[in-house]
């Protein structure tokens, strides 16, 4: 796939148009306009119903705007259910020490493929590329196996480490953009006797901090929403990452019967985890969209 | 130091082949990494779990070695014939509407107008921000009495159903659920979109083709690759579903969202049948490569490069 990130949109300009066309055109951004409501809608449902309380919640017709708004559910739900905890888990003992390594061991790898020539080279790249394509289901059992014979349950570790090795997705993401880089900044430095990781370090690395930006992001993201791993290996309560005390939570809404403000608190904690998303997006939305548009990673 | 003899094209000077020499040896220092977690977290499990599939293993007790029998019990199971089947029907369902929903929007984006970067950043958004807080959100959208969904289905006099608690109709939300995901293969194809030339455009239209049929003889074949690709991605993604399943229907009513993804997770962690567990996997597995390759094999049929017209590689 050409590696187009935001290229002008190919313009048809015409002189005029004619009555039909300009029908067909409203009709488009109707469409569009009623699609993005939609598309949001659910966002403002989430948070609408998080300062809810439980008669508006269960109201029919439905509350749109709540009056009076609770906004005290929001510390409520967060402070009385441990949340600070679960929030520190989430970054300091999962995201950040991922991210830091898939970027490093990621970036490595992939300088290795983009611009260092060695025999083997392509062949390892394809055999690399269909390890994407495996179901993360036929190595998850022997995982959790080695796992807990090295003593790792109830600890990231299992989460972390294997992020030192590289990952195939950003291992070609990353590649993708070494490529563009013009080989002759490197032969040059070759050729001046510099060492490939000298190379790599002060000539390669400075021009790839964007690529490098989108790793990280994608990877923090991921391991903001992980939810089967911790599920998999993380069971004791004071470990547990946001994902996990958010499904926590659901345990109070049950059949045999819904405890107090069950919903308001479910959605008030889910708007708060989904808010430093929201904000890192708006506020990274070119990198995100030039790397989805780039590899085609899922996010 | 020896693996170098097979490096590169012939040295020219002794100068050159030394930095050759050098530069592989380099190589196999950057690969490093990515060889070991090969070996370690994939290749290696891989074959593990193909072993462990032939045994009946606990946890508690060694592996027991019992050939076949795992897959003999699947193929016995109901259970599994149902998980597989959920599989399936989501796949067929969600993977062609995806890639319907996924092409329109794109096709409604590919423009020249104001905010177009917001557009695409809201419908790119749910993807972005999928997770448990997100199936909750569904979960309660899908309330069958005040669920909005059924809420507004009530304003245009349609009774809804009990969604999450209807045989019939859990899998149903799931797969709705799942195009509000859609925004990642939209990009996709919009990136697709935008590497048509718009002189082909502008060639057809004074030809007098319509719209309609630039859509189909011009946008569609030009843009076949992208869907290629999004086709791929969407099986492999569709045959993993795990998370919506586990946390908005637990795979309930009655097994009507028993994914295999779940089925399997249930025998490792529930039942701590590991071996059981890993026969599924490789059949999930198995399934997956044959989808891919029936799906590469008929690219020939209807997949367009351009490239390889103009002999250019990509």
């Amino acid at each position: 796939m050409s590696a187009i990130a935001t290229p002008p949109a190919t313009p048809r300009r015409r002189a005029a148009l004619t009555p039909r066309e300009l029908l067909v055109e409203v009709l488009k951004y109707t469409v569009l306009l009623v699609l993005t409501v939609t598309w949001l809608f659910p966002f403002y449902w989430m948070f609408t119903s998080a300062i809810k309380d439980d008669p508006q919640v269960y109201t029919i017709p439905p509350v749109l705007i709540p009056n009076p708004a609770y906004w005290n559910n929001f510390a409520d739900a967060w402070g009385k259910n441990n949340f600070n905890l679960f929030a520190v888990n989430s970054v300091f003992l999962y995201a950040l020490p991922a991210t830091a390594l898939t970027v490093i061991s990621s970036a490595l790898v992939a300088y290795g493929f983009a611009r260092v020539r060695w025999p083997g080279r392509d062949i390892m790249f394809y055999i690399c590329l269909i390890t994407i394509m495996l179901p993360w289901q036929v190595t998850m059992v022997p995982l959790f196996i080695t796992f807990k014979s090295l003593g790792w349950l109830n600890s990231y570790l299992p989460l972390v480490v294997p992020n030192a090795f590289g990952s195939a997705f950003f291992i070609f993401m990353m590649r993708q953009f070494f490529m563009t880089i013009p080989e002759e900044l490197a032969d040059a430095a070759r050729i001046d006797g510099a060492g490939e990781f000298g190379i790599f370090v002060r000539v390669i690395l400075p021009l790839t901090v964007p690529a490098l930006a989108v790793v990280a992001l994608f990877r923090f993201l991921w391991a903001w929403n992980d939810f089967l791993g911790p599920l998999i290996y993380i069971n004791e309560q004071d470990l547990y990452p946001l994902a996990l005390g958010i499904n926590r939570l659901r345990a109070n809404i049950s059949a045999t019967g819904t405890n107090a403000l069950a919903y308001p608190y479910l959605m008030a904690v889910s708007t708060i985890v989904v808010s430093p998303i929201l904000l890192l997006f708006f506020m990274a939305q070119r990198t995100f969209i030039e790397g989805i548009s780039v590899t085609g990673i899922k996010g | 130091m020896i693996e170098s003899n097979r490096a590169a094209p012939p040295a020219t000077s002794p100068r050159r082949r030394s930095v050759r020499q050098r530069e592989a040896l380099h190589g196999y220092v950057f690969m490093a990494p990515a060889i070991l977690g090969l070996l370690l977290f994939t290749l290696g499990p891989v074959i593990a779990s193909l072993a462990l599939s032939f045994t009946d293993y606990g946890l508690l007790t060694d592996p027991e070695w019992v050939g076949l029998e795992n897959y003999r019990d699947m193929i016995g199971e109901e259970l599994f014939w149902q998980a597989l089947r959920v599989s399936t029907t989501y796949s067929l369902v969600s993977v062609p509407l995806g890639l319907v929903a996924g092409l329109g929007l794109a096709v409604l984006l590919n423009r020249r107008m104001r905010g177009v970067t917001l557009f695409r950043s809201i419908y790119y958004l749910p993807t972005v921000i999928s997770g448990v807080g997100v199936a909750m959100l569904w979960r309660w959208l899908f309330n069958a009495e005040f669920g909005i969904i059924n809420v507004l289905l009530g304003f245009i006099g349609i009774e809804g159903p009990a969604w999450l608690t209807n045989e019939r109709w859990a899998l149903p939300a799931l797969i709705i659920t799942s195009l509000w995901g859609v925004g990642s293969t939209t990009l996709i194809f919009l990136a697709g979109l935008q590497g048509i030339p718009g002189e082909l455009y502008e060639a057809a239209e004074m030809d007098g083709a319509g719209q309609l049929r630039q859509f189909r003889h011009i946008t569609l074949p030009l843009i076949s690759h992208v869907t290629f690709f999004n086709l791929v991605l969407g099986i492999i993604g569709a045959l993993q579903v795990f998370t919506d399943a586990f946390v908005i229907t637990r795979g309930g009513p009655n097994h009507a969202t028993l994914f295999l993804a779940l089925y399997l997770y249930n025998h490792a962690f529930k039942y701590l049948n590991m071996g059981y567990a890993a026969a599924i996997a490789w059949v999930m597995f198995i399934i997956v490569m044959l989808l891919t390759l029936l799906v590469f094999r008929s690219s020939a049929l209807w997949v367009f490069y351009e490239q390889e017209r103009q002999g250019k590689n990509a």
